[in-house]
């Protein structure tokens, strides 16, 4: 691949690099104590958490890092964290 | 309205699990909307989201200095208002770049009243170069170049007070937001953006790693500081407090005791007159910007 | 038109022909008169750009900075303590790769301070990714900076570039300049494209940072393309020329250089006084010419080495020093050189605004003749 002048590369190419690898715990989502409140998909710092079909959200594993931040900020305790099985 | 939903900020960006300012990259990002040119400083933010060629940014973004973000932006901003071009230009950068290596050029876009956003991620120390003091990082935090010690409590100074310094240039919206809250964070930042002029947001934004906690914790942290007064999260128009989060304050201790930049004033002894001198700091904010709801005894 | 003008009113006339859309600059002595004069023809609608009064020279080169990336033609100026505040955002722009013109009227570096000329202001940023164009007299530094937009914005090339010429010596004299048409430039040199921009509609990170991987190859394709620069020059120089009369297509210009056994190296307006020298003296039967280098980015190795080929020996005046080595022109010359071992002496005169004149031009040449070099020249041995 030829390089872009001035250092330039267009959107998207941050994808190439599957952050979901650094993971240690992985959380796991609870459609039943869900409320659909959407905060975790606004909170994830990755922002890969998405809304699935019936409203229920569930994160893109490809990127999740495991931090634990929905788990823990979820007011319905809907996501519990839990080793990765590697 | 911008379209809050539309992520312009993407995945597989390399910050650390957690990181306050990665949220809060998202979150500015769904506040300014598509039609933003991102300016970023040298700092943490710029580096996970762009080893060449991996860049997570949607919109047009440029990087070139440390000390030079707004300087840059004033010539884009010059550019687009001779083209006849309507994008937006915001400013994303550190507090190291912001409090102090920028001064000099934030100082001169400021009093030249460029149409910009400039916004600070606070995350209150140099973290991309290892976790130095810088002049937003708080008394007594513990930094590597404000190490505690035998004879130190950390870091001596007081945390600079950017947001007036900027009103005092005339900015004719100040703000300081916090990524705990990001339906506010996001409305500050819309805000901002579309007001005319220099605007300036100051956005709390804890870093796990620098400040020694757990990634899950950074909301929580971040919540801790607005409710011990610490942090207070305000909007300034045309120079005068217009708006304040209100809290029933908890004492400092509950927010220092989260984090290991503080864990010198607990071990091995308890530093009661320190820990007292912060708490007079968070009372003297809590003063000076009415934030304490008064409870009703019943 | 011919008119009897002020070197930095012809400069500020021939860059407002150039059409900047965006200008940014901080006033230094002896740049002045080159800002003030824009800044007037904005005030009097003479010129159409938006001119940005920074707080520094390092905000200066980083607002032309921001505003070529988003798709404008930049003009900045400096000098001296200017340039070296610039100095980190230099380098920047050239490896940003936008085609920004900047006019340093040549002067020398504190400490001690002083505002008088010579030329290690720009020398010092030798290694920055600038081309570097030196002007001999007005007229060259006038038509220089039309013919550094060209080649600046070419793009197979799109590298910033420096229009050099001596302060005060220059910068403050009243010569008769030809002042162009501003339809003749349009032919010239044409509206302002970017090869990439800023956009909302097509958005690019620009400006990322390079691993390991990736960072040796940005130098070598930056290098490449200043080398390639030679020839653009060449051409655009020589267009020039076709339209307007004076040719700028050679890298290197030689005087009375073609039966010469000593040849003298030069850059700037001390090439006139060395013209004066060399007349005397050829009427003195001394066989002497001298080389301008008027290109010194991209360094033209192979035309020095061609134009010296047949001389036997040459002296290099240097205005300026690499401390605690020599001088940055006789080092390069002498590389050039290297394989046909004629051997190269290098002078260090006139630092900080010494006067040089014919006299110790004639001297050099005695000096080189022995042997005697790699020195500085004019020293006053009474302070000493
Ligand atoms: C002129 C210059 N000095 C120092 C540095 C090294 N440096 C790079 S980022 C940085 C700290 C950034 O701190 P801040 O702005 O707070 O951003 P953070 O990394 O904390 O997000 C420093 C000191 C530099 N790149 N340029
Ligand atoms: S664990 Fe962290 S990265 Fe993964 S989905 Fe939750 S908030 Fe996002
Ligand atoms: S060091 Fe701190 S600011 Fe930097 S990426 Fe990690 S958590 Fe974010
Ligand atoms: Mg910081």
């Amino acid at each position: 691949m030829a390089l872009a002048i001035g250092c330039r590369a267009k959107p998207g190419k941050s994808r190439d690099n599957k952050t979901g690898s650094w993971r240690v715990f992985k959380p796991i989502f609870n459609h039943e104590k869900c409320s659909q409140c959407g905060l975790c998909q606004t909170i994830c710092p990755e922002g890969c958490i998405h809304e699935e079909e019936e409203g229920f959200l569930n994160p893109d594993y490809t990127y999740c890092k495991g931090c634990g931040l929905c788990s823990e900020e979820c007011p319905s305790e809907a996501i519990e964290m839990k080793q990765e099985e590697k | 309205m911008v379209d809050k939903a539309i992520e312009l900020f993407d995945c597989g960006h390399r910050a650390c699990g957690g990181c306050g300012a990665a949220l809060a990259a998202r979150l500015v990002m769904k506040g300014a909307g598509k039609n933003t040119i991102v300016v970023s400083a040298t700092g943490c933010m710029e580096v996970f989201s762009t080893p060449y060629p991996e860049t997570a940014w949607k919109v047009p973004w440029i990087h070139s200095l440390f000390e030079n973000a707004s300087a840059v932006a004033s010539g884009i901003e010059a550019s687009l208002k001779m083209q006849g071009r309507e994008e937006k230009v915001v400013i994303m950068a550190g507090d190291g770049a912001t409090f102090d290596i920028g001064m000099i050029c934030i100082s001169g876009a400021f009093e030249r009243g460029h149409d910009f956003t400039y916004i600070c991620y606070d995350n209150e120390a140099y973290m991309n170069t290892g976790i130095q003091r810088s002049g937003a990082t708080p008394y007594d935090a513990s930094t590597t170049t404000s190490p505690s010690g035998s004879c130190s409590f950390g870091n001596k100074l007081p945390k600079k007070d950017m947001p007036q310094i900027l009103a005092a240039h005339g900015a004719p919206y100040v703000a300081t937001a916090s990524i705990a809250y990001p339906a506010d964070l996001m409305q500050k930042i819309e805000k901002a953006v579309r007001t005319k002029g220099p605007c300036y947001v100051q956005v709390h934004a804890p870093c796990c790693t620098g400040w020694g906690f757990e990634g899950e914790q950074t909301i929580a942290i971040a919540k801790l500081a607005i409710e011990t007064g610490l942090w207070v999260n305000y909007e300034m128009v045309d120079g005068k407090v217009s708006k304040v989060k209100k809290v029933v304050r908890k004492p400092v201790e509950e927010y220092l005791k989260t984090q290991k930049r503080f864990r010198h004033l607990f071990k091995p002894t308890r530093q009661d007159a320190e820990i007292a001198h912060i708490q007079s700091i968070a009372d003297k904010n809590a003063e000076k910007y009415g934030i304490d709801i008064k409870l009703k005894k019943e | 038109m011919m008119e009897i003008t002020e070197g930095s009113h012809a400069v500020a006339e021939a860059v407002r022909l150039c059409r900047p859309q965006v200008i940014a600059a901080y006033p230094i002595t002896p740049q002045t008169h080159i800002v003030e004069a824009l800044a007037d023809m904005v005030a009097n609608c003479k010129l159409d750009a938006d001119y940005i009064t920074v707080d520094s020279e390092f905000s200066a080169l980083s607002a032309c900075l921001g505003a070529s990336a988003a798709g404008s033609r930049t003009y900045s100026a400096t000098t001296s303590q200017g340039l070296a505040l610039m100095f980190e955002v230099c380098f920047n722009v050239a490896g940003m790769r936008l085609p920004i013109v900047m006019s340093i009227t040549n002067r020398a570096l504190g400490a001690p301070l002083s505002i008088w000329n010579d030329q290690q202001d720009s020398i010092s940023l030798r290694d920055s990714g600038w081309i570097q164009f030196y002007a001999e007299d007005n007229q060259e530094a006038t038509d220089l900076h039309i013919i550094a937009y060209r080649v600046a914005e070419d793009f197979s090339i799109l590298l910033p570039a420096f229009v050099c010429f001596d302060g005060f010596i220059l910068s403050h004299t009243y010569e008769p300049i030809d002042i162009l048409s501003q339809e003749d430039v349009d032919k010239f040199l044409p509206k302002f494209t970017p090869y990439q921009r800023l956009d909302a509609a097509d958005p690019i990170s620009f400006g990322m940072y390079a691993t390991p991987d990736y960072y040796l190859e940005f130098r070598y394709e930056t290098d490449c393309a200043l080398k390639r620069a030679k020839g653009v020059i060449q051409k655009v120089g020589k267009e020039f020329g076709t339209m307007f009369g004076r040719d700028y297509s050679a890298l290197v210009e030689g005087y009375r250089l073609d039966d010469a056994e000593t040849a003298i190296v030069a850059m700037g307006s001390i090439c006139g006084t060395v013209k004066d020298a060399i007349d005397e003296m050829r009427d003195a039967g001394k066989k002497v010419g001298l080389l301008k280098i008027r290109v010194f980015r991209p360094f033209p190795d192979d035309e020095i080495a061609q134009a010296l080929s047949k001389v036997q020996r040459v002296a290099v005046l240097d205005k300026d020093i690499s401390l605690g080595s020599k001088g940055a022109v006789a080092l390069e010359v002498r590389d050039a050189l290297y394989k046909t071992g004629i051997p190269v002496k290098g002078y260090i005169l006139g630092l900080g605004g010494r006067d040089v004149r014919k006299k110790d031009i004639k001297e050099i040449v005695s000096l080189v003749e022995k042997g005697i070099g790699d020195q500085f020249f004019g020293l006053r041995k009474e302070l000493l």
